[in-house]
């Protein structure tokens, strides 16, 4: 049994007890625990079950690369699934819970699954589920679903917060390490500004658990020394409990700092999102033990040899009272003499290698341990913890040997480099025979915006092993970086202590001959339960290629990315396709090395600042009023004023009746202004607009369209002219910012030395809307100097002037047909200004009215709107607008495009009105129906509605749309379809539904 | 996420403070053309792997448009240089031609 | 104008830093030839103040001018005072192509003070916020989350930013929550 140990620990503070749950038994640990050492100290082997066949499942690893472990953690609003025990750090009342299986962990039923793998075969799935076709949605997707996915999706909203923070360094070191410490320190000597990052709490890594002198001290002594001195540069800051998540072009990098994960009770964010512009990263991320694949090496107790010295000398935890250590190397026979010198039985030392291993493996046999060269495991024995193993040759098939009894099995198949951060943005890996890894090829690294390499990789990321190599490479490393910057850095590696190892021996399969009994309980890739036998499948039916291998079995799909099955899985198909292993080459290494949080991708953008909400300065007045917002780009603006009990529908009647009959207010600050000006500012607009611009007079207003090259309209609106050299140009809500960037691009682009200069001031005013036969008496009554008369300001006209005391520029123009007023005065005053029209205006029952009533009111009209009307393919002579074109001008934007044959086709759909038979309201977007069908078989169509709208002034449907022919059809019945298949019957009209004549606004 | 200097204010823009406005140094044909010029000036355009001239407009930042020439594989960006210009500039064309011997775009070499 | 209201009307919030909507703002934008001998003149005569380098803001007398591109400034000023600095700027060009256009409502102003104020904008811009990258008199252009902004570094320490107008309270929620106790970064200082 896992239990604690009397001694070891050194990363606990045995003086501060910590309780937590497991499933709701009560246990305690220690501060500096991980939960999987804390579990373990509790005898807590079984963690979960596997994804696929309900496996039981321990843990396997003491750090990111767990596949295992995973927790549902926490409750409420603090919730989160698949959290990886080896990574999470003990806090007091911490919660969790088993994943995968049902009803308890002990007792699941889908565990049959396991008894049926023979069944479940790579590709089971689509294999299984193609046939007959209706049964995927009523029979084969209701059961999957039910058995699909690791862990609960939270139920409550995160009550956690997370930001984002943006920082610049010269150099990042990914890895607290002795090697990211050691290339910290040589970067940082130069002076150059150097963030060095550790996922973990602890600086060191594993060096301090593995031993070895540098400097002539023990390595942890050395450690110390070098965190000292970093923390003394000024230059150097250091992060821990931050984890490089990915790094991507010209020296971004992403680090996700975990603030408050260990300490949930405190304030501030949960979790920080870095993102970080560097000029030169180093990767010191150190290396990944493998496991070996024997039959039953995922049962609770077989772990890989370095974590179980991680468990013994870093948390004083044991995974056994008797451990059988398996390897290909000489380093797990580190774990084997620290478990001994802890007291801890150690059986049997297997030995793959025929010739053995090198002076560890003396002191191992000096330390009474015995060694078995060239034997291997055929399989364990046990259900949900360890109860023996079945030795025999390597050589061989699998025969029993001999039977151990043993409640752990600590194996290493080899090292593989970290190089996910070496490979996010395009570094590129070489094979190494030697110790059967791939690497970085260091002539290959990703490149910068300067074209050169931007990434370095140091100490066993790189390839070394040994801890003189690691130290040697990771001070060579932080010595290039800082180069790379500009700077000179003269520190040199210490000298370290050479151990003498034997060379390992690849093992992609244990014993080598194992027969098909065997293969099917061999496991590649725990998380997502891919066996030696799944790859060897997948490669007899056809996948060569390693991506495809990876999809067809799901090999490295699951949550930790195959970070220990990877190189065993694609040796096994190398294997199998008989090729070597970097002509299969391996999987596509994405970011981020482990899974983040959706919230530190979120940042601060939740809620009330999810997305930037734009306000008009009358908003405040439309919420008190508690209109109906609807979004129009950031905006929001009211749709429309429902008092009370009333309807939509009812209140944009009667906002309507009110405006017609009367007097009502819009609030049109959102409408874009924006000030040309210059000598060549009409000839400027001349080209901006497809009307004539340049010979507008000051004081007048004038509607103009806009096109793109395409000959496609994109915008329109009112131009005023202020002086000789001064428009004004008002573009749609929406299109604001996007002509004043298409205006710019135009002047700096194309015609860049035209004297014209433009500013957006949409936002400087509050523009209001008086609209309504008795809109002048309004204007009239909050008193001022300007003169609103039908002659002092005629229609199409605009003056600056006190209107009360207001400043304010009027301009006579109108959108619903009504005499109307848009009145801008300065933002500042916008709020004041409404409440002094809505007081002057009470006697006439002034009411603002909102976007529908608008909508509506220039529906009645046959006022184009862009986006209703238009949809960027739409010419302005679709709309009949020919009178908006100026045929004078040699050149406008889109002029030339409007003259390709198909633009000045008859053949187009062209604008007409319609009213239903019925005088019902026509679906929106519905088509008009043709004759016949197409290729596909679809009824074909002859025209479409684009606004179409219940007039409250006619009492009755009416619509505009394209049709084939377009007024040519005047007093044709047409049928528009209907959702319910059915059709409406609708005669063509004049789209002019209301005051043809334009008499009202003209008053 | 590519980070390109605004030759206007100096500043070492990342994206997101950028917007992309599409390839450079078109030229426009209007009224009076042939359909063919017409044709290339609206639609036809580079997609090299390679060497590419893009406008870009620092629009999170000073306003402005400007050119970059970039490597579109390698990311490696040669330079940026004024938007009120009809060619490159003769030291990016070298800067170019150091690395891509011998390359072409469009007119350019 | 009395009736005049900025757009959040002075909110404040206290966090590790002390963010305050600074109230009404004269703005004024001017474009033109920067490098013209006339430019320089009229910056000087009506606000006091040289001709600011690139992405720098000078402080004179009669109001601050900020370089906002090749061929615009910004003068920033007590708001009562914009209407006479744009007929005295306008007045000073004549004959010149410019534009001089009021933008005083157009935007709202914070004021962003305290020790590690800088991290409030880190938290927010792609900007290079440490002191050697961001000394006083620095201006900046850029984006705060998802809206544009402009902020500059006071002798005092204290940072102000420029925003549009409606999107005040976006910012004004942005600055506070980045400000909120228990996320100081301590990177910064």
């Amino acid at each position: 049994m896992s239990t604690r140990l009397a001694s070891g620990g050194r990363l606990l503070n045995k003086g501060k007890q910590l309780k937590f749950s497991f499933n709701g038994k009560q246990f305690t640990g220690y501060e500096g625990d991980s939960l999987a050492s804390a579990l373990l100290a509790n005898d807590q082997m079984m963690i979960g079950r596997s994804f696929k066949y309900h496996r039981p499942r321990g843990v396997v690893a003491s750090g990111s690369e767990e596949p295992n472990g995973l927790v549902n953690l926490g409750e409420g609003g603090k919730f989160e699934p698949n959290q990886r025990v080896t990574t999470t750090e003990l806090f007091d009342g911490l919660t969790c819970t088993s994943q995968n299986h049902w009803p308890s962990l002990e007792f699941d039923i889908g565990a049959i699954n396991n008894h049926m793998t023979r069944f479940f075969p790579a590709g089971f799935y689509y294999k299984t589920f193609m046939f007959p076709r209706f049964a995927w949605k009523h029979v084969f997707e209701p059961i999957v679903r039910q058995s699909a996915g690791l862990g609960k999706a939270p139920q409550d909203r995160d009550a956690d917060t997370y930001e984002h923070f943006y920082a610049f360094v010269d150099v990042v070191v990914i890895g607290g390490g002795i090697a990211g410490l050691q290339a910290a320190k040589a970067a940082g000597a130069s002076g150059a500004k150097v963030l060095l990052m550790e996922q973990t709490p602890h600086w060191g890594g594993r060096a301090p658990v593995d031993g070895g002198e540098v400097d002539g001290k023990p390595v942890a002594e050395y450690i110390d020394g070098l965190v000292a001195e970093l923390q003394a540069m000024d230059n150097v800051t250091m992060r821990n409990r931050m984890m490089g998540a990915g790094v991507y072009d010209h020296g971004y990098v992403l680090g996700y700092e975990r603030v408050n994960d260990h300490t949930p009770m405190n304030t501030g964010p949960r979790h920080r999102l870095w993102r970080i512009r560097t000029k030169q990263i180093i990767t010191a991320t150190g290396a990944i033990e493998r496991p070996l694949s024997f039959a039953g090496n995922d049962i609770p107790g077989v772990v890989l040899a370095s974590a179980v010295r991680d468990y013994a000398v870093d948390y004083g935890v044991s995974v056994g009272d008797r451990t059988v250590v398996v390897t290909n190397n000489d380093d797990a026979y580190r774990t084997a003499i620290a478990l001994k010198k802890a007291g801890l039985e150690v059986p049997v030392i297997l030995d793959a290698r025929a010739s053995g291993g090198g002076s560890l493996a003396d002191e191992a046999k000096a330390l009474g341990i015995r060694v078995e060269n060239g034997k291997g495991i055929a399989k364990v024995k046990g259900g949900k913890r360890v109860t023996g193993v079945v030795v025999c040759a390597q050589a061989g098939q699998g025969a029993m040997l001999e039977e151990i009894k043993c409640d752990a099995v600590a194996m290493s198949g080899g090292w593989s480099p970290v190089v996910h951060l070496w490979s996010h943005c395009g570094g590129k890996l070489i094979w190494d025979d030697a110790q059967a890894h791939f690497r970085p090829d260091a002539a290959r690294p990703p490149k910068g915006a300067n074209g050169e390499g931007f990434v370095i990789p140091a100490g066993s990321a790189n390839g070394p092993l040994e801890l003189a190599g690691v130290v040697a490479d990771a001070n060579a490393a932080g010595v290039a970086a800082a180069k790379a910057v500009g700077q000179d850095s003269s520190v040199a590696a210490p000298a370290v202590a050479e151990a003498a190892e034997a060379a390992m021996e690849p093992v992609w399969l244990m014993p080598q001959g194992a027969g098909p009994e065997l293969r099917i309980k061999a496991w590649l890739d725990y998380q997502n339960d891919v066996k030696v036998s799944d790859v060897r499948l997948a490669a007899q039916e056809g996948y060569e290629s390693v991506e495809h291998t990876k999809r067809y079995t799901t090999l490295g799909m699951a949550t930790d990315q195959g970070k220990l099955s990877n190189i065993n899985g694609l040796a096994t198909l190398a294997g199998q396709l008989n090729a070597p292993i970097p002509e299969v080459g391996t999987t596509t290494f994405r970011p981020p090395y482990t899974p983040i949080s959706m919230g530190s991708i979120a940042g601060e953008a939740r809620d009330a600042v999810f997305q930037p909400l734009r306000r008009t300065p009358i908003h405040a007045y439309h919420e008190d009023e508690k209109a109906f917002f609807e979004p129009v780009g950031h905006w929001r603006r009211p749709y429309c004023f429902p008092k009370a009990g009333e309807s939509h529908a009812d209140a944009v009647k009667r906002e309507i009746n009110q405006t017609r009959n009367s007097v009502g207010l819009l609030d049109a600050s959102t409408l874009g202004k924006i000030i040309v000006k210059g000598p060549d500012a009409g000839k400027f607009l001349d080209m901006m607009y497809t009307n004539m611009m340049s010979t507008l007079k000051p004081g007048k207003c004038r509607y103009g369209l806009m096109c793109n090259e395409n000959g496609f309209l994109i915008d329109d609106g009112v131009v005023a002219r202020i002086d000789e050299d001064t428009f004004l140009c008002h573009t749609t809500t929406g299109g604001a910012e996007r002509i004043h960037g298409w205006m710019e691009d135009w002047l700096q682009c194309e015609w860049w030395d035209w004297k014209v200069y433009t500013a957006n001031v949409t936002e400087q005013y509050a523009q209001i809307a008086v609209v309504g036969p008795n809109a002048r008496k309004v204007i009239e009554k909050l008193g001022g100097e300007m003169d609103v008369s039908k002659e002092g300001l005629a229609f199409m006209e605009w003056k600056d002037g006190k209107i009360g005391e207001f400043d304010a520029r009027a301009y006579r123009i109108s959108f619903s047909g009504e005499l109307s007023y848009e009145i801008a005065v300065p933002a500042s005053q916008g709020r004041a200004f409404w409440d002094a029209l809505m007081e002057a205006g009470a006697e006439f029952g002034i009411m603002p009215y909102g976007t529908e009533g608008l909508h509506v009111m220039r529906a009645e009209k046959g006022f184009i709107m862009i986006g209703d009307e238009t949809d960027g393919t739409v010419i302005p002579q679709d709309l009949n607008m020919q009178w908006a074109i100026s045929k004078k001008k040699e050149d406008f934007l889109g002029k030339r495009a409007q003259l390709r044959p198909f633009m000045a086709s008859d053949d187009r759909w062209k604008l007409a009105g319609f009213e239903t038979v019925d005088g019902s309201v026509i679906p929106d977007g519905a088509y008009i129906v043709g004759t016949g069908v197409n290729a596909n078989g679809q009824r074909n169509v002859q025209g479409r509605v684009t606004s179409t709208y219940y007039s409250p002034t006619l009492d009755r449907g009416i619509a505009m749309g394209l049709i084939d022919g377009g007024m040519k059809r005047l007093g044709d019945v047409v049928e528009f379809n209907k959702v319910d298949g059915s059709t409406v019957k609708a005669k063509v009209v004049d789209p002019v539904f209301y005051d043809k004549d334009g008499e009202k606004q003209n008053v | 996420m590519l980070t390109l200097q605004c030759p206007y204010c100096g500043v070492e823009a990342e994206e997101t403070e950028l917007h992309a406005e599409g390839e450079a140094h078109l030229k426009r044909f209007g009224p009076g053309s042939s359909d063919d010029d017409f044709e290339g000036y609206l639609f036809m355009r580079e997609n090299p792997k390679g060497v590419h001239f893009e406008r870009w407009r620092h629009s999170n930042g000073c306003g402005k448009f400007f050119h970059a020439a970039r490597c579109t594989m390698t990311l490696e960006v040669f330079g940026t240089y004024s938007a009120q210009t009809l060619e490159p500039p003769q030291e990016i064309k070298d800067k170019i031609s150091a690395k891509y011997p011998g390359w072409t775009w469009r007119e350019f070499a | 104008m009395s009736k005049a209201v900025s757009a959040l009307e002075g909110a404040s919030f206290e966090g590790f830093a002390k963010v305050e909507e600074t109230g009404l703002r004269g703005m004024i934008t001017v474009r033109g030839d920067l490098d013209s001998k006339e430019m320089a003149e009229a910056v000087k005569a009506v606000n006091g103040a040289e001709m600011p380098a690139v992405r720098k803001i000078v402080h004179g007398e009669g109001g601050s001018v900020a370089w906002m591109s090749p061929d615009e400034l910004l003068v920033v000023c007590a708001y009562e005072e914009a209407d006479a600095k744009v007929a005295a700027m306008t007045e000073a060009l004549a004959g010149q192509h410019a534009l001089v256009v009021k933008v005083s409502d157009a935007r709202a102003v914070f004021r962003i003070s305290g020790e590690a104020a800088r991290e409030v904008i880190a938290k927010l811009a792609p900007v290079d916020m440490s002191p050697a990258a961001f000394p006083a008199g620095e201006f900046r252009r850029s984006r705060v989350a998802q809206v544009a902004a402009a902020f500059w570094l006071n002798e005092d320490g204290s940072f102000e930013m420029i925003c549009f107008r409606s999107v005040a309270q976006y910012v004004f929620d942005l600055l506070s929550i980045s400000s909120e106790r228990g996320g100081e970064v301590g990177f910064l200082n």
